[in-house]
């Protein structure tokens, strides 16, 4: 097994992959991806990759499920049996139960249900490989996919993790941070709203550092939100019109 | 999850906390009242009822041996887990759990695990090898809202009745004593879950509340007045004035509670 390293923070104030406390992995963002969904997206944060698919909206399977007033919003989070470092089975996991109920609760404040009654849309989320703060990147790449399937939004949803590792509070833990830091706080944001669409959080925090974490995840989802808004336009940029 | 409640309920609901009070003459940071009860099952190692309002909820504890996880070889192992037993509401239906009560048991576990309520290095009887599995079975029999805080107490009550068995190990064979000690526990963290709705905040919504809420907060606090753990849940938002409104409600809270079971 690996051993656990003395401190996460060095003398300098750097982190274990040379990042400042402040400091995000590279990302990368990639929308329309898959030419079979209705939108798509994926997703690097570090060693991180995350393949979202949204299928809909579309007639629900079963009908019994179909709202009157509203679309029925299906989300999976699954993680590939060799995106950690012990094989993961494939069956779902508790936690796989309960992050695709908080990532849904995350994005369903962004789209406007009503405008689509009776239908469904299902969101995938493939974690290819983890490396610590899934859930957030799941989120910054589901939204994107919804809304590369054109589906109408209130605005993108970003994800971003904070903690504290040693005595410091840092931004976008990696999977060692997360494994031995002292606390997690993942955050999922409306950035042009300013209001938060998911906050969880493990680990003991005092109130002020409670408050200093999710500042500094919120500035996170800001500087990814600028990277989701420039994937979509490349995108858009790209198309080329078809002659008939 | 919810039944329906009329369109007319949900604006009776909401007027009324416009104006500080709620339909059951509550204020908006009151809480129903609690009632604990420990010991209650005599062939669980421990256990707890507590009813908060009319919500009622059961924890048990059963204590057996088995291997620790690879990555903490000298440390006992914590399982929690929730049913959302059908006869508690016409909501609630037979079958595998489903994902509000795999949340619900990962919630009451979180504030467990992460308190560190436990001493789980005291749980290991052979490093690698044998160590005390505590399984935290949380039973609930009537649903009327806030089964986060409920089961989170009945959780933690349980374990601190919890009896451990007394054992020795003769010749590498671990050999179980009579007698036992109590299981032990170093925290008591205790969870506070404010609702909502209309863009004002409440704590522990009952049932009717529950149906007509934006969304909800839950943050378990720690005897030092530390956040240990903290999960929203629901489809609507919290702007982050309300996020930290709602943190110091929760500690406030907790302090009241703990006061109160003198924990």
């Amino acid at each position: 097994m690996n051993q656990k390293p003395e401190k996460l923070i060095d003398k300098k104030g750097l982190r274990l992959d040379g990042r400042k406390p402040e400091d995000l992995r590279p990302i990368k963002v990639d929308v329309g991806v898959l030419s079979n969904a209705d939108g798509s997206a994926y997703v690097e944060q570090g060693k991180n990759k995350i393949l979202a698919a949204v299928y809909g909206p579309k007639e629900l399977h079963p009908k019994h499920l179909s709202l009157p007033d509203r679309m029925v919003l299906r989300c999976r989070y699954h993680m590939a049996p060799f995106s950690v470092q012990e094989r993961k089975s494939p069956a779902p996991s508790r936690r796989e139960v309960e992050l695709s109920k908080v990532i849904r609760e995350s994005l369903e404040p962004a789209i406007f249900l009503e405008y689509y009654p009776r239908t469904g849309i299902d969101i995938f989320i493939e974690v290819l490989q983890a490396d610590g703060g899934t859930r957030c990147a799941s989120i910054t790449a589901a939204s994107l996919a919804i809304a590369d399937a054109g589906i109408p939004m209130r605005d993108l949803v970003v994800g971003c993790a904070a903690g504290k590792v040693d005595d410091t509070v840092v931004l976008d833990l990696m999977d060692t941070e997360d494994k031995i830091g002292v606390a997690d706080v993942p955050v999922a944001l409306m950035p042009n709203l300013d209001v938060v669409t998911l906050l969880q959080m493990d680990g003991i925090l005092t109130l002020e550092e409670f408050e200093k974490a999710v500042n500094l995840a919120m500035e996170g989802c800001k500087k990814i939100y600028a990277l989701q808004k420039e994937a979509l336009k490349t995108k858009y940029m790209t198309v080329k019109e078809v002659e008939e | 999850m919810s039944s329906i409640v009329t369109r007319v309920r949900q604006k009776q609901i909401a007027q009324s906390i416009a104006k500080g009070k709620r339909l059951d003459g509550r204020s908006l940071t009151d809480y129903r009242e609690i009632k604990l009860e420990q010991g209650t099952i005599e062939r669980a190692e421990g256990s707890a009822r507590v009813l908060l309002g009319k919500t009622e909820v059961l924890a048990g504890t059963k204590i057996e041996t088995g291997q620790p996880f690879p990555d903490t070889p000298d440390e006992g192992v914590l399982t929690v887990n929730a049913e959302l037993v059908p006869l508690a509401s016409s909501t609630f239906e037979p079958g595998p759990p489903d994902e509000n009560s795999i949340e619900l048991a990962r919630i009451v576990d979180r504030g467990i695990r992460e308190s560190k309520a436990i001493n789980l290095e005291k749980l290991c009887i052979e490093p690698g090898k044998n160590v005390f599995v505590v399984f935290v079975d949380v039973y609930v029999l009537n649903h009327d809202g806030n089964l986060i805080d409920a089961s989170a107490l009945a959780a933690v009550a349980a374990l601190l009745n919890t009896k451990m068995p007394n054992y020795e190990i003769e010749e590498g064979q671990l050999k179980i004593k009579p007698g036992h000690t109590p299981l032990p526990i170093g925290k008591h963290p205790i969870t506070v879950t404010c609702a909502k709705i209309d863009d004002r905040l409440i704590v522990d919504p009952w049932l009717e509340e529950e149906q007509v809420m934006d969304s909800r907060l839950s943050i378990a606090i720690d005897d030092e007045d530390n956040i240990c753990a903290l999960q929203k849940g629901g489809t609507g938002y919290f702007t982050p004035q309300q996020i930290m409104e709602t943190a110091k409600i929760a500690k406030e809270k907790a302090g009241e509670l703990r006061e109160k079971l003198g924990w």
